[in-house]
């Protein structure tokens, strides 16, 4: 059950400014029903003042689809093109009494499709087409790197989970994730080395890496292991890369995969750098 | 709360007012531990092995030690599984189908992560699976075949006979998720030579918090819970003693109204999904119509968003279930329709109807009166489907 606002709920029962105008001076499409979600709308554009008069929309999608489409009707209907250029997602997001984080991306499609709209009034195709450099991260929604990006400067996103909530990439097979993750990644390094941001984190010494994970694994993973009859032995430390062998019960016990990522490799980078990964050492020889 | 009219049964059911009756004493005067050495802890005890008798018995199971409570039907589901690999460490196959319910289909995506190689057999547009494709993949490797008995969103029923038949013959071990079947469609274990069998009381009329597997005399058995000497030391922790007592009331009641699960049960889904295709155009049923459980009918509409229709038919007191995206937690539409390649247009407006015994006509009536207007209304709103709108 999603805790939607009231206003919301109110502009699912009874949206605003449904259907088409006709003979639109602007028209703007995006989203698709495979994608589950989709957005058709149309503009009455005063040419004199470059003023909206009217906007109608169109919708496939769940409730806050809908609702975000009637808010942005609502929002956009007496504004210039200029002012309306201006509309962010988050504008929409606000007006509504905000929006599930699940959902954001509804307001992402609500501010793409005036842009589309506005695009097509200049002399832009209705349906927005990618520009040369633009690449497709996320193959199951088609987005795009751009989307990204604007997404995460805009809505100060930090990881995978919150760009998959307001631009839907990763959310289907999610084989793009990695993708996702080194976009985020160049994003934060780049604005890292901008002179207003703060100090970068001090990188740690090979020396105080080993005794950090020495020290981590001593004393919050072999305790819990321990008690339930398993336990861990260090087998060696390559940069970033920890290498460990497990015993006892842990020997042959189908959840090891699990433990070495949720206890292990958690604590480990929680408590020594947040880019260690843990790998599991089966047949280790002296 | 104002009246619901609830027709999301394989979600979760009403528990029977007989069946909270019966668990009463057990949450007040009774709440002896059945281990205990005294008779006022020890007397439980009896009332369990009893309700152990009642779970055995709508099974049609040879003999009540093949019932082991648990805490649900996905704890039943891990421990037949995960147990079973244990007994046998050498295989590392698993078989199970790509429209199981997630408490099998996760935990198999877990373990095909952990090493062990899974095989997800395909299913049809009407969501059958082809035993030919079971008898092609099984092999000396294949520690355990995990098929369920009937699928929870479309209700199909697969032909458990049959695969337990391939299993005995291929010597594999064999569990079924038999959540939604049980007490829905009858069945008898002495005639169904297979080795697991997963039940959740909740589904059935009886509270939640508790379920049982079934374990057949002779199988292999690992526990999953390890713990004190509970449930014949196969399942550790102290016993969920009225939630017990309430499964066992729940199976004998559900026996006894197996037949009109049978007949009226479905003749009430019969007169809601013929109505609704009758009336709602751009409308198909998902999924094998023969088949089916009683009491399911996933209906897609096309055009239209499944959240959106289940808000609509929320206003109304409506509580049904879709496998849309925005109803299924992700990003994706449920895993079982596309599995069943159910055109895209439809799926993401797939709701599913689910009725108990405790459905009446007058239910079936009002949602009937009411669905047509509001699919017309998302219609209205929806770019798809009319002149001049958006091609799919």
């Amino acid at each position: 059950m999603w805790d939607y606002s009231e206003k919301v709920k109110e502009l699912f029962k009874n949206p605003r400014n449904v259907g088409e105008i006709e003979n639109p001076d602007a028209i703007g499409e995006v989203g698709s029903i495979i994608c589950g979600d989709a957005l058709r709308l149309t503009l009455r554009i005063d040419k004199k003042t470059d003023t909206i008069i009217d906007a109608k929309f169109q919708t496939f999608g769940c409730a806050s689809a809908i609702a975000s489409s009637s808010a942005l009707t609502e929002m956009i209907k007496g504004l210039t093109i200029e002012q309306a250029s201006k509309v962010t997602n988050k504008d929409i997001a606000d007006y509504l009494g905000g929006l599930p984080e699940e959902k954001m991306h509804c307001s992402v499609m609500g501010m793409e499709a005036l842009e589309a709209a506005i695009a097509n009034y200049r002399g832009a195709p209705f349906k927005r087409e990618m520009v040369g450099e633009e690449q497709i991260v996320c193959k199951c929604f088609s987005v795009t790197d751009k989307k990204i990006i604007r997404a995460i400067k805009e809505n100060n996103l930090k990881t995978v989970e919150e760009v998959t909530n307001y631009t839907k990439a990763g959310g289907g097979c999610g084989k793009c994730k990695p993708e996702i993750e080194k976009l985020l990644k160049e994003f934060w390094e780049k604005e890292a080395t901008k002179p207003t941001e703060k100090i970068l984190k001090k990188k740690l010494t090979n020396l105080e890496r080993i005794s950090l994970v020495k020290e981590t694994i001593e004393r919050e993973i072999r305790p819990k292991l321990k008690a339930d009859g398993g336990d861990l032995e260090l087998v060696d430390i390559d940069r970033n890369k920890v290498y460990v062998k497990f015993l006892g019960t842990c020997l042959g016990c189908p959840r090891t995969g699990f433990t070495l990522k949720a206890l292990v490799e958690s604590k480990l980078r929680e408590f020594v750098e947040e880019d260690i990964v843990v790998e599991e050492v089966k047949e280790w020889k002296k | 709360m104002e009246k619901v009219v609830y027709v999301d049964n394989n979600a979760t059911t009403a528990v029977a007012p007989e069946v909270f009756e019966a668990m009463k004493p057990f949450l007040t005067e009774r709440y002896g531990n059945p281990s205990s050495m005294h008779v006022f802890g020890g007397s439980i005890y009896k009332e369990i092995e009893k309700a152990r008798e009642s779970v055995a018995d709508i099974l049609g199971a040879n003999e009540t030690s093949e019932i082991i409570f648990t805490s649900c039907g996905t704890e039943s589901d891990n421990t037949a599984i995960i147990g079973t690999l244990r007994s046998y460490p050498d295989k590392k196959h698993i078989i199970t189908t790509k429209v199981e319910h997630p408490a099998v289909f996760n935990l198999c995506k877990y373990l095909e992560a952990t090493g062990y190689r899974v095989t997800y057999l395909n299913v049809d547009g009407e969501g059958m699976i082809d035993l030919n494709e079971l008898q092609g993949v099984i092999d000396n490797d294949t520690a355990i075949i995990s098929i369920m008995y009937a699928n929870n969103e479309t209700g199909v029923i697969f032909p458990i006979e049959e695969i337990a038949e391939i299993a005995r013959l291929r010597g594999a071990v064999l569990h079924t998720d038999a959540v939604q079947a049980v007490g829905k469609i009858p069945f008898r274990l002495t005639q169904l030579p297979l080795d697991f069998l997963s039940l959740s009381g909740h589904k059935l009329h009886g509270p939640k918090g508790v379920g049982a597997i079934y374990v057949r005399k002779g199988t292999k058995f690992t526990p999953f819970l390890i713990g004190g000497h509970q449930e014949n030391s196969r399942r550790g922790g102290t016993e969920n003693v009225a939630s017990i007592i309430g499964l066992g009331l729940a199976c004998q009641l559900a026996k006894k109204a197996m037949e009109k699960e049978m007949t009226a049960v479905r003749k009430l889904r019969d007169k809601l999904e013929n109505a609704i295709l009758e009336k709602i155009p751009h409308t198909r049923v998902n999924g094998n119509k023969e088949k089916r459980l009683p009491n399911t009918s996933n209906i897609g509409f096309e055009f239209v968003e499944g959240e959106s229709i289940l808000l609509k038919l929320d206003e109304k007191g409506i509580a049904a279930s879709s496998g849309s995206a925005c109803t299924s937690g992700s990003l994706t539409p449920s895993h079982v329709l596309r599995a069943m390649g159910i055109p895209f247009t439809f799926v993401q407006g797939s709701i599913r109807f689910s009725l108990s015994r405790y459905n009446s006509e007058k239910d079936i009536d009002y949602i009937v009166k009411c669905m047509p207007a509001m699919i017309e209304k998302l219609r209205e709103i929806s770019p798809y489907g009319k002149k001049g709108g958006l091609s799919v």
